[in-house]
């Protein structure tokens, strides 16, 4: 007997690596609703969730340095043969976004386990049921798949959202449950319709059957793409389909926020595997659909975002401006259409994906610290930690207005580059440098309120405590990633730059999931049907 | 003859999918939390509607291979059974999810007060 028990655990590790980002923590969750909530049961509830997404990290890093070495890792799910079953597919991106993914829900975690998890029932649960879904859209490579695993995190990200309840959060629940019901719905028409003319839903498939369809069935299949365009804005918060966001997020307890700092970015995701392949430059008849729109509208959802910086009232309502504000010039940098852009954009997601996941978990500290003016941009009393929590917003805030040597200055700096020789040239410069500008005089105005205009005469008896170092380790984990993102500049963009070159590399990318290239399995449907034999 | 069969049926089922499509967006937009619900739903039905659609409109062909001269596609009658599945879960959250508004804020209005009533906080 030659091989031993571990040997043959590594080989399955290893075949099976792709699908453990989704499988882990739907078990973790079956498990935790088996031990269920009780009071008791909370510190291992809190330790199995924390190892769980600490393992999750270790898969998503094991598989973005396999990324790395540009081999596309596919998954036939059942091993039934691509385009018929369901493939997974782990290419840069993908990789990617689980790092990113594992890395924002690690210290959020941390922070939920400080106390928001007694706030409600089953929060750890729901939290992994919401990873599942998010790693789930970032592996599938089947355009139904991804609907569906759009509905898990959705459903978890509803009871995530009234997570510690009251009034607020009920209003805003309810109007975020019905704009992304009516946006599943438009969806699955984009969807369908994409399927009755291209005769297959599978990503690689669609690849190279997209270019082939003319005529009518190219004019439909623009028409889904702009609709599924819709469906991803909604969930991006591109205007004018933000206006859910700021509400919604001002509203859920700051952990959940933080961790929908993730969401905005599925929808980033779609955009760019849709929109930038299936339907990018080399698509025939349906090239670029979304061409036209996503760079000036990202520019304009940049411009509005900032006048929301400006004009906030309170501290959960400018970062949720400002994840609406990054999302604009993320998809400004995806809507260049070309592998420069690309990369910029997703070095510049990664990096605001962590700054403002680590605002949200500032500005609940901050508010904890200030009695009564709690979250309001207003002179409250004194803070018990103003150094500390002080220099923390400023990292943040210089690193979301992108100011130098921090990594949103690099990202914002390789958006501008990339524009460079276009048309929209001037645009882009002026609207990312006035982003920039205006996004550092809100925090500004918002920093000098909070930290230097005290009115001594508000504190109440007794100052108030200072945060944990076990809560205030959350943020400054997700700070200290993104300085890191600034050291390791080099390798990281590297790293995107390949990332952007492998999606414009569609002939490899069908190869590795159908196998052979230019086999098309199946046939569309031609009107009318060449025998007109069943027809009702 | 045949051709006008043809015409008809599809008119018919396109018709009667943008009928129900319009009456739920119609009721989407209305400003109580039931009628909300209720054209969620229908929207949800419509689309189920148009899903299966997709596959085009047969008549004596069976989803299976070998089981007569023309098949039916098979495949967006499986993706319907999915949305169908969804959606009857995310329609049982959704009336819990306005009832429990209802109950909170003392009122079925989506914006959780009546119209002319002060908002509570600031912007």
């Amino acid at each position: 007997m030659s091989a031993t028990f571990a040997d043959v655990m590594m080989q399955m590790f290893r075949q099976h690596l792709a699908v453990l980002p989704v499988l882990l923590p739907s078990l973790t969750a079956v498990l935790m609703l088996l031990i269920g909530d009780r009071a008791e049961a909370l510190p291992r509830l809190r330790r199995i969730a924390l190892m769980s997404v600490a393992l999750g990290l270790m898969f998503a890093l094991k598989l973005a340095l396999e990324a790395d070495s540009g081999a596309l890792r596919v998954y036939r799910v059942g091993d039934w043969p691509a385009p018929f079953g369901i493939v997974l597919v782990v290419d840069r991106l993908s990789a990617m976004m689980l790092v990113l993914t594992q890395a924002v829900a690690l210290p959020v975690l941390w922070y939920a386990g400080g106390g928001w998890d007694t706030r409600g029932r089953h929060f750890h649960a729901l939290f992994q049921f919401q990873l599942m879904g998010l790693n789930g859209a970032f592996v599938t490579g089947d355009l139904f798949n991804l609907f569906v695993f759009f509905e898990v995190l959705l459903i978890a990200s509803y009871v995530m959202l009234i997570h510690g309840q009251g009034r607020e959060r009920f209003k805003v629940g309810l109007q975020y449950v019905a704009i992304n019901l009516a946006a599943s719905a438009l969806f699955l028409i984009g969807v369908s319709l994409i399927y009755a003319n291209a005769g297959t839903l599978n990503m690689a498939d669609l690849a190279q059957r997209v270019p082939l369809v003319e005529g009518d069935g190219a004019v439909v299949l623009k028409a889904a793409a702009l609709l599924l365009l819709v469906v991803f804005g909604v969930k991006a918060a591109l205007l004018p389909l933000h206006l859910w966001l700021p509400a919604t997020y001002a509203a859920a307890s700051a952990p959940v926020a933080a961790l929908f700092a993730i969401m905005t970015k599925v929808g980033v995701y779609s955009i760019v595997r849709v929109h930038a392949v299936i339907f990018g430059a080399d698509a025939g008849a349906s090239a670029l659909v979304a061409g036209p729109w996503l760079l000036p509208l990202g520019l304009a959802t940049g411009l509005l975002a900032v006048c929301g910086v400006l004009s906030a009232r309170t501290l959960p309502r400018l970062v949720a401006w400002l994840t609406v504000a990054s999302v604009g010039t993320v998809l400004a940098g995806v809507g260049l259409f070309s592998p420069a852009g690309l990369s910029a954009a997703l070095y510049y997601m990664v990096h605001s994906t962590l700054v403002v996941a680590a605002l949200f978990l500032l500005a609940e500290l901050l508010a904890a610290q200030r009695g009564d003016a709690a979250d309001r941009i207003e002179p409250g009393p004194p803070l018990a930690q103003p150094a500390l929590l002080g220099l923390l917003m400023l990292l943040a805030a210089a690193s979301a207005a992108g100011l130098p040597p921090l990594p949103g200055f690099i990202g914002k700096l390789m958006v501008l580059q990339a524009s460079s020789g276009i048309a929209s040239q001037p645009w882009v410069w002026a609207v990312v440098l006035t982003v920039g500008f205006l996004t550092l005089l809100g925090l500004a105005r918002a920093g000098s309120v909070l930290f230097w205009s005290e009115r001594p005469e508000l504190a109440g008896s007794g100052t108030p405590a200072g945060a944990s170092l076990r809560l205030l380790a959350a943020p400054v984990a997700l700070l200290g990633a993104g300085v890191l993102m600034s050291v390791l500049a080099g390798p990281l963009t590297r790293y995107t730059d390949a990332a952007a070159a492998q999606l414009a590399d569609r002939r490899s990318y069908v190869q590795a999931v159908l196998g052979v290239e230019g086999v098309i399995t199946t046939r569309p449907y031609r009107f009318p049907a060449p025998d007109g034999e069943g027809r009702p | 003859m045949s051709l006008l069969a043809n015409i008809s049926m599809e008119f018919l089922v396109a018709t009667g999918i943008g009928w129900v499509t319009a009456c739920g967006v119609y009721l989407m937009l209305r400003s109580r939390s039931f009628p909300v619900v209720l054209g969620l739903t229908l929207l949800g039905y419509a689309v189920n509607i148009f899903i299966f659609v997709m596959g085009r409109l047969w008549s004596g062909a069976p989803p299976i291979l070998g089981q007569g001269a023309v098949q039916a596609d098979p495949l967006p009658q499986a993706l319907v059974l999915t949305a169908i599945v969804i959606g009857f879960a995310t329609t049982g959250f959704v009336i819990e999810l306005a009832l429990r508004s209802r109950a909170e804020s003392g009122t079925d209005h989506v914006d959780g007060r009546e119209p002319g009533e002060r908002p509570e906080g600031g912007a």
